[in-house]
């Protein structure tokens, strides 16, 4: 198999592009992806200050890195979740990563440690709560990450969320059909109220197994091994069936998620621009996209939706659409759940 | 051929020359979800392996909640 632009021999195949490549042209190809979405999806500009969440795994350092090789001003969070046996390693590889690639190009890694704020590791928390384990941890990551973008001023927080999470979702949210769920399923979340972060996921262009060769072709070294709280979770179960689409007929997964795109675009009468709000356009009746300059028709936009709901917590001032966030709900379920 | 395959870890041994898209098949894997790496290299599908290759089968599928 040769590589469909220098046709030398190639190291990855893309069924679904029906192309091949070798290591500098899937590089290329990698990067044009993620530079497509940033700017189709008007996810931030050149002097934006961006946080990326990092984990650890394939998908978060592969943004990292390619982030900040597009020249993107990029700093990012750890959330160590006191995992036993696994966050050591997860946070071992981030560190070492914001070492030897993000500290020479001038960005931080700022950490947040779970046991220390929270009283407890994710595993004791959800028990207090009564909650399983990866639902806890996806509010208390929500949670810190939104809250650290905010404190310390990012424009605009970036996850490495990829095409198939994105497909997974949409097919776990259809399959149950979740309908409020899907307005929020877009790549690009407006900051619509003081308080929350614009929220952009620039990978969801790229199947997994693509940024995963990404991170092996560039000497990534993330953590393999799975997270051992996720055995068994719905979402591995839906990227299966999913997969097992994809190779019997290649494009299934982009023709999903980026059809419901398409249609739900289409839906909002804005064909190519999906809402995008700054936290300094808050209220006013245009928006103006984080380093784009470029302003744009709020319309009945996701923004607007959300300011008609949302209100700051009466604990944390987070916002939230109840009296009491789901945070800080959660937190006064585990000090109660701890002292029984 | 000596090949390493995750979750859990484990080696088996693959009698060779057999290409990638035959061993993944072999093994009951789905190429959509696992990439095959022969040292620091990857390796395309209609690759012929040979009997004294190693080669390791990652998987690339991460689940948990939808953060």
């Amino acid at each position: 198999m040769n590589c469909k632009k220098c046709k030398i021999k190639a190291v990855i195949g893309l069924p679904r592009h029906n192309a091949a490549f070798c290591k500098p042209c899937f590089n290329e190809f990698v990067h044009d992806q993620v530079t497509r979405a940033i700017k189709s999806e008007h996810m931030f500009g050149r002097q934006d200050r961006i946080l990326v969440a990092v984990s650890g795994g394939k998908d978060s350092l592969a943004l990292w890195d390619i982030l900040l090789k597009l020249d993107y001003r990029a700093d990012a969070l750890y959330v160590d979740l006191g995992i036993p046996g696994y966050s050591a390693t997860s946070r071992e590889k981030v560190e070492r990563f914001a070492e030897a690639i993000a500290k020479p190009r001038d960005a931080t890694l700022l950490i947040h440690q779970v046991a220390e704020e929270e009283g407890a590791g994710i595993r004791e928390l959800s028990q207090q709560i009564n909650r399983p384990t990866c639902s806890t941890c996806g509010t208390i990551k929500r949670y810190q990450f939104n809250r650290a973008a905010v404190a310390h001023d990012y424009d605009v927080m970036a996850t490495g969320h990829n095409l198939d999470d994105e497909a997974a979702r949409l097919l776990g949210n259809v399959l149950h059909w979740q309908e409020e769920y899907l307005d929020k399923q877009g790549p690009s979340l407006p900051a619509s109220v003081e308080g929350f972060a614009k929220k952009v996921k620039p990978l969801y262009r790229l199947a997994e197994r693509e940024i995963a060769a990404y991170a092996v072709l560039n000497k990534i070294d993330y953590i393999v091994e799975e997270c051992p709280m996720a055995k068994g979770s719905k979402m591995l179960l839906y990227k299966e069936a999913l997969n097992r689409l994809e190779t019997e007929s290649p494009g299934t997964k982009q023709a999903f998620y980026w059809g419901f795109l398409d249609k739900q675009a289409k839906a909002l009468h804005l064909p190519l621009l999906r809402p995008v709000a700054s936290r300094e356009a808050t209220g006013s009746p245009e928006q103006r996209v984080p380093g784009s300059g470029q302003a744009q028709p709020a319309s009945a936009s996701m923004a607007e939706k959300d300011r008609a709901v949302l209100h700051p917590c009466q604990i944390c001032q987070q916002p939230t659409t109840a009296d009491i966030c789901s945070y800080c709900k959660m937190m006064a379920r585990a000090k109660t759940g701890a002292t029984r | 051929m000596k090949v390493q395959l995750s979750h859990p870890e484990r080696q088996v041994e693959i009698k060779g020359p057999k290409r990638v898209r035959e061993l993944l098949r072999d093994l009951n894997l789905v190429a959509e979800a696992h990439l095959v790496i022969r040292g620091d290299d990857l390796v395309t599908e209609d690759e012929l392996l040979k009997d004294d290759d190693s080669v390791e089968v990652r998987p690339v599928i991460s689940g948990g909640s939808y953060q």
